[in-house]
């Protein structure tokens, strides 16, 4: 079936079998746009080897129809192969907006595809909505996300646009949503003999939970120092929380890794809780958290910026502050749960 | 071997929270905060020299920017490259990435005989990552971004480019362009000497015309993306303060935590 104009795809990003979760969340963006587009289809873009089963997950999280192209050489991800089928398919297809994921992944093969096609591209979206002009906008970061910048598309078709993980809500998983999985076959590949060649992924994942799956995250900035760092990870065990930064706590080296910097170039949290220590209120920061549940900071500065988006601000000195709040929670629950013991002998 | 490390003048990020948009003209003012070299272009400056110290052949750097950046890019000259190439015109202005990468592509092209073209992986203003892929794609040549390890072993190169949690393992040969990441390398400092000799390194200006290019392909109306509305990210929400011993703002957070069902 010939594809009408005007659907929204997502190129999914899985890896070995799992759908990374900024394909969900794009997923459900996907089909709000299509809404509005007329009713267009909202189609997922599913390419690798042997991962047919993931269609039905995506028709399960909002996809109409899956776009499926299942081939050996399509195994490992490379820029190449894959951004030469996405492009033969969109010539086929013609559809009106291509989203990804701005993973490492997403923003390469984003930018190979809208380069192949010679069509806009806007990376790493905060936002994406139709305007009042029927417009498609794409809200970009810029210096570092002290600026935003709204991003038209005027002419060039389709639209590219790859999205930051986080920014948007993942639909619930319905598995009584029926679509269509079209089969296709990668042609453009058949005689082509790629320059460069992906040997092995290494990828492993970091100790403890996930900080963009943790139900608490606890936070540092400049404010905890080196000495004090510790204390941040003793109080995330305490709360079953996982322990995110901010970008000069990674850059002096304190914090585990560039998995746990939030903000801009780092990851996007929504927490029940986000409780920061010594963090000033970057913006590249606070675009990172600003939409968590319940939002602490502990600075000693009282005119600090983070206190802007925070619900809760207390004015003390992290590094002091900190071994007294979890020697607090330690105490708390320690008697906590004696009283829970006391009414079950009762 | 010859090498061409695509450069962009930034403003230096430890000033960003000094710019401003104009309420009145809406444009961005960025008045005072010093240009630089692009940080990450500088590792790959510094990859570029340190291949050329291992396989000779020369180091080009090559930027599309306006005449007033001459100095900035000087500075790449300093660190130890041979030759400069400042892609500049007024009809280069508000290019977005894919009209700026024909522009390099155009210059890379007319330099000639360039086995291999680094670049940052990412501008510190813009941050869009794109110029790598869009350049090599341009350009013809296969290409990677992100890359963290870079070995040449006769004619094959191994390369390691960095993704969530881990690393993808590369191999290919010349020619490629490549976006490099900070993890590459530790760029070189600049000496006093170094800056001196810069002074006298051949430095090109060229334009639309010595080009050859055709001015619907550049600048803002060779671009298919357009700038919309800028925007301050908007935060305002007034946080309820607490200050006094640390004993008392320990209770007042257990207190909060208890109330946001996160501690039991």
């Amino acid at each position: 079936m010939e594809q009408q104009p005007g659907a929204v795809w997502v190129v999914v990003e899985q890896n070995g079998g799992i759908l990374a979760e900024v394909t969900l969340e794009l997923l459900g963006k996907a089909r709000d746009l299509a809404a509005l587009g007329g009713g267009a289809h909202a189609s997922a873009v599913l390419l690798g080897s042997k991962i047919e089963s993931l269609a039905e997950e995506l028709i399960a999280h909002g996809a109409d129809q899956v776009i499926l192209m299942d081939a050996p050489r399509l195994t490992l991800y490379q820029n190449d192969t894959y951004a030469l089928v996405l492009a033969e398919l969109v010539k086929k297809h013609r559809p009106e907006i291509v989203l990804f994921g701005a993973s490492y992944y997403g923003s390469e093969l984003s930018a190979t595809v809208a380069a192949k096609l010679e069509t806009g591209l806007a990376a790493h979206c905060l936002d994406l909505y139709i305007n009042d002009r029927g417009e498609f906008v794409q809200v970009v970061p810029a210096f570092g996300g002290m600026i935003l910048g709204d991003i038209l598309c005027p002419t060039a078709r389709p639209q590219l646009a790859s999205v930051k993980p986080g920014m948007f809500q993942k639909p619930d998983r319905d598995t009584t949503r029926s679509g269509e999985t079209l089969i296709e076959t990668p042609t453009v590949l058949e005689g082509y003999a790629s320059p460069l060649k992906a040997v092995r992924v290494v990828q492993s994942q970091p100790a403890g939970l996930p900080l963009e799956k943790a139900a608490t995250v606890v936070a540092g900035g400049w404010g905890v120092g080196q000495e004090a760092w510790h204390f941040l990870d003793q109080l995330a065990g305490e709360l079953s929380g996982a322990v995110g930064c901010t970008r000069p706590a990674l850059d002096e080296g304190w914090a585990a890794g560039e998995h746990a910097m939030i903000g801009t170039s780092g990851k996007t949290v929504r927490p029940q809780v986000y409780i920061g220590f010594g963090v000033s209120g970057a913006t590249h920061h606070m675009a990172g958290m600003k939409d968590s549940g319940v939002i602490i900071n502990i600075n000693k500065d009282p005119a600090a910026t983070v206190f802007q988006v925070s619900d809760y601000g207390v004015v003390a000195d992290a590094k002091e502050l900190l071994p007294v709040l979890l020697e607090k929670i330690r105490e708390y629950k320690g008697k906590s749960k004696s009283q829970a013991t006391i009414k079950c002998i009762q | 071997m010859n090498i061409a490390v695509c450069v962009k003048p930034v403003p230096e990020p430890r000033h960003y929270d000094k710019i401003i948009i104009n309420p009145a003209t809406k444009l961005l003012e960025r008045k005072g905060i010093p240009m630089i070299i692009n940080p990450v272009d500088k590792n790959a400056i510094e990859a570029a020299l340190q291949l050329k110290e291992q396989f000779g052949g020369k180091v080009v750097l090559v930027s599309m920017a306006p005449p007033d950046t001459r100095e900035t890019i000087k500075e790449g000259l300093a660190m130890g490259a041979d030759e400069a190439y400042l892609l500049s015109d007024r009809a280069f202005a508000g290019a977005d990435t894919l009209a700026t990468a024909r522009v390099l592509a155009a210059g890379l092209t007319k330099i000639g005989g360039l086995d291999l073209i680094l670049t940052g992986s990412a501008s510190a203003d813009g941050g869009t990552n794109h110029i790598p892929s869009q350049l090599g794609e341009l350009m013809g040549f296969a290409h990677l971004n992100h890359l963290t390890e870079l070995h040449l072993e006769a004619s094959t190169i191994k390369m390691k480019t960095k993704i969530e949690n881990g690393y993808v393992e590369y191999e290919g040969s010349l020619p490629l362009v490549l976006g490099v990441a900070r993890e590459l390398n530790t760029p070189r400092y600049t000496t006093l000497m170094g800056v001196v000799i810069a002074q006298n390194k051949p430095f090109t200006t060229w334009g639309l015309k010595d080009l050859g290019l055709d001015p619907s392909n550049t600048g803002l109306s060779g671009s298919p993306t357009q700038p919309g509305d800028l925007h301050m990210p908007q935060h305002g929400q007034k946080a309820q303060m607490f200050a006094g011993e640390p004993e008392d703002m320990a209770g007042k957070i257990i207190a909060i935590l208890r109330t946001a069902g996160v501690l039991d």
